[in-house]
């Protein structure tokens, strides 16, 4: 309607026309694009929070709506059998529990968070994690509870999961530490250890008292103790592992060249001859020990972020029991227990309904995107969101007898036939260590039988020039420099293997629902059939859906404010149907064009193809009609050109009906598109792509996604996906954006590229300083900077990818 | 001259092992925990600000 876009100051997407969600900011009023921007925001500024508006460098999370439901259900974390299973008591009233909050997306979420929450009475203590986006909370269980704490969190925006911190984090946390201890001993270790060898260095070259270098030896010796027999220790227990286990890794030579380098400089100490390494050792050790911890953190905060995904929050049932209704965890819910399901709750186990009527949303574990009506006798399946009425169910299987579980075993077996590209840098590097361990031999060998007493000084710089540091960093820094630097656009790499598979992938192959489109409907247009305005019929449609549960509701509810929603008399709810009720003293019906018994007529023929029809009428006429339709992302076409652009194949396969794909597929411009497919022919068509020759990356969202996302070579799906598809999905867009697909082949590009030359690198610095090292050309000092330079090159090189 | 490098590196070894401590304690005491938090919170403003913001009718004048 109006030619210039204005887009929400909360949320940033488009204001849509005709809406008008005002919020004071600053003493400017603000426009925002729907009510759930408005109330957040509404509550930030009322709590005098403003300044996180100030602060903030990216967007929030999009898509959170306070339902009334959801708050209600919040009341269950604090039944107390419930509370068991991650609360932490400590004293009478004083609790603890860990939170993942989810659609933090900069530092001001977090200070906007702890913030709020430390106004509220009864917090005893907020802290969050950056790094994590994981809460420690302690309260006050007579001044506030639980479910007000999460509600709280909810009115900013965002969501809460409480979860059981003590089972991983408690062991991740003692390993980091111990490996930090390391990395400092290392550290100083290495700075006096430094600084002595430079006195000896410029000892060897100006001259220098025996004396006094016996006295410079001896400290390095004592400050290089804690080193070998504390910081080098993983070194030795990985190479005696794989010693034992008749394998040879990178961590052996490292170990020989400690062990080695330390006896043979503790020995020329004592006798006051030969060459001491003691700097070389210590350099040594805090390099290696600081980038595997820096390849540790990048590892663990991807393990963080898709733990977080997968919410480790116990699940929740209401179980009937003599007419009493108890909350209980999934877990202990029984075959033939009944439970109750409320509408817009997901069905917390496979069952069969005793009473009630009602519609379920199955889209995410068959595919289905319309809603499937449910009465007394049918079945339901796990997962599966009710979406109108209450119903009674008999559970008939829990845990892993569940649909919802045979979907994840599926996965489990695809998951196992992944191509494991990664093992190969590590063969290469193993058999470099064979071949570097053998020419020691030899060279040491030749050495002793021409002049023994240079043999074991040569064998020594030999392990210490070519340490095969420089080799061994070369891969790891550079997926963790790639790693983070994704992570800060909102790209989350699940598995060590996604980049090097995402530089090869010439073929990508989309799902439609929720990955090219939002996943929800959205009033595309309204079609005046009588002299009603566009804007009044609205508003009656919105009224008549009030109470209504229908996702395509949602669509018309969003876009009329709260007090200008009228009164309904006699509202009623036709499973299947539609909605009819009285407004001011005039009959409404809306729904379909059944509903009316009104002859469709009048619309015009340019509608979208695929798209809902919602007939408004009154007792003798159709007033509108309201197309509603899943929206393409903004940034779908684009990205499908630039692939295009890099010779990069694009297909998308969906398991809706054709008319709907190949709208979508014209309005996205993909040519190649498959319709009505189900997840084996997703799967299927998948293989026979491979077989092709083609390196598949699937984006994807849905439960019924995830058997194909596991079967592709690389898999991506949306943050907003369901959390079946995140678990199997090398990738999750953390971000919702689409283009960012494109950044992550490229970040897998630049990576390979990176890697190639890090690897170049290594290897030429070895074989060019091996030579000399065996003829006994290289002094201990040169040997050490060698060894430092060379690796410094490959760590600078891979910040390149930051 | 050999008397005052003893002093020397065994003054040293002493601050190697005061900072060691000092390194061990913070990383028990959790300051290791969130590398990052830190540095971004610090420039959020967390108290009010003591000089009022300049308000409609002030910037009309």
């Amino acid at each position: 309607m109006s030619g210039t876009e204005k887009s929400c100051y909360h949320c940033a997407l488009p204001v849509p026309p005709g809406a008008h969600y005002l919020v004071e900011i600053d003493r400017e009023p603000r426009e925002m694009c729907c009510r759930g921007c408005q109330a957040v925001a509404q509550t930030i500024i009322d709590n005098g929070l403003a300044d996180y508006y100030r602060h903030r460098t990216a967007m929030p999370a999009v898509g959170h709506e306070v339902v009334p439901e959801e708050v209600q259900k919040l009341a269950l974390y604090d039944h107390p059998g419930i509370q068991k299973s991650f609360v932490r008591q400590d004293g009478e009233h004083v609790r603890e529990a860990s939170l993942i909050l989810e659609g933090i997306t900069c530092a001001a979420c977090i200070w906007l968070n702890e913030r709020h929450l430390k106004q509220l009475p009864g917090i005893l203590q907020v802290q969050v994690n950056y790094a994590t986006h994981r809460a420690r909370i302690t309260w006050d269980d007579q001044a506030i509870h639980l479910s007000k704490i999460l509600e709280e969190i909810q009115l900013l925006g965002y969501n809460a999961h409480p979860f059981n911190a003590e089972r991983q984090e408690g062991l991740r946390r003692q390993r980091r530490a111990k490996d930090l201890r390391r990395i400092a001993i290392a550290g100083l270790s290495a700075g006096q250890v430094m600084m002595l060898a430079v006195a000896l260095y410029a000892g060897a070259a100006f001259g220098i008292e025996a004396s006094t270098a016996a006295l410079l030896r001896w400290a390095s010796l004592i400050l290089t103790l804690p080193v070998v027999f504390y910081a080098a220790l993983p070194f030795y227990d990985s190479a005696w592992n794989a010693l034992r286990g008749r394998r040879l890794n990178m961590d052996v030579p490292v170990a020989m060249a400690i062990v080695g380098a330390f006896t043979g400089s503790v020995w020329a100490t004592s006798h006051g001859s030969g060459v001491v390494y003691y700097d070389a050792i210590t350099m040594f050790s805090l390099f290696l020990l600081s980038s595997r911890f820096l390849e540790h953190a990048a590892q663990e905060k991807s393990v963080e972020a898709a733990e977080n995904l997968l919410k480790l929050a116990p699940a929740m049932a209401v179980r009937v029991e003599n007419g009493q209704h108890l909350p209980v965890p999934v877990m202990e819910l029984n075959e033939g227990d009944a439970i109750l399901s409320k509408p817009g709750e997901a069905i917390a186990a496979d069952a069969e309904v005793i009473e009630g009527e009602s519609t379920v949303d199955e889209a995410l574990l068959t595919g289905e995107s319309r809603p499937v009506p449910k009465s007394a006798g049918a079945r339901v399946i796990a997962g599966s969101i009710n979406l109108a009425g209450p119903l009674l169910l008999r559970v008939t299987s829990v845990g892993e007898n569940t649909v919802l579980a045979g979907i994840v075993r599926l996965l489990d077996r695809a998951v196992a036939e992944k191509p494991r590209l990664a093992q190969l840098a590590d063969r290469v590097a193993s058999h470099f260590t064979v071949v570097l361990l053998i020419l020691a031999a030899v060279v040491g060998g030749v050495w002793w039988w021409l002049e023994p007493a240079r043999a074991f000084e040569i064998v020594l710089a030999m392990l210490v020039v070519t340490c095969p540091c420089a080799l061994s960093l070369a891969a790891p820094t550079a997926f963790a420099a790639a790693g983070s630097h994704l992570l800060r656009h909102g790209i989350l790499l699940t598995r060590g293997h996604a980049l090097e598979t995402m530089a090869k992938v010439n073929h990508v192959v989309f799902d439609k629902t929720g990955t090219l489109t939002y996943g929800k409907p959205v009033l595309r247009r309204i079609v005046t059939l009588a002299e009603l305005d566009e804007q009044r019929c609205l508003v009656l449609a919105a009224s008549l859906e009030q109470a209504s549960e229908h996702p395509l509701a949602q669509s018309l509810l969003s876009r009329v404010a709260q007090p200008e929603l009228l009164q309904v008399a006699d509202a009623r709810n036709l499973p299947g149907k539609g909605v009819s009720g009285a407004i001011a003293g005039l009959r409404y019906s809306l729904g379909s064009s059944a509903l009316s018994g009104l002859p469709a007529v009048g619309l015009p023929d340019d509608l979208p193809q695929g798209a809902t029809l919602v007939w408004l009428c009154d007792a003798q006429r159709a007033l509108a009609v309201f197309v509603i339709s899943d929206g393409l992302r903004p940034q779908a076409r684009e990205l499908v050109e630039r692939l295009k652009a890099t010779g990069v194949r694009v297909t998308m396969l969906s398991g809706d009906a054709a008319d709907a794909v190949s709208h979508i597929a014209a309005e996205a411009g993909i040519e190649s598109w498959h319709a009505a497919q189900r997840p084996e022919d997703k799967l299927a068509k998948l293989r026979e792509f491979q077989q092709r020759g083609d390196v598949v990356a699937m984006v994807g969202d849905g439960v019924n996604d995830a058997p194909v996302l596991a079967g592709a070579d690389v898999s991506i799906a949306m943050g907003g996906g369901t959390q079946v598809a995140r678990a199997s999905s090398d990738i999750v867009l953390l971000s919702e954006n689409l283009l960012d697909i494109r950044r992550a082949l490229q970040t897998g590009h630049d990576s390979m590229a990176v890697m190639r030359q890090n690897f170049a690198w290594a290897i030429v610095y070895n074989l060019l300083a091996l030579p000399f090292a065996a003829l006994g050309m290289i002094p201990p000092w040169l040997a050490s900077i060698g060894m430092s330079a060379s690796s410094l090159v490959v760590v600078l090189n891979a910040m390149r990818l930051r | 001259m050999t008397q005052i490098l003893f002093f020397l590196l065994g003054m040293a070894v002493v601050m190697v092992i005061i900072a060691g401590a000092g390194i061990f304690w913070a990383i028990k005491s959790g300051q290791f925990d969130d590398m990052e938090g830190p540095a971004q919170r610090i420039l959020m403003d967390d108290d009010d600000p003591m000089i009022p913001r300049y308000t409609d009718s002030q910037r009309k004048k």
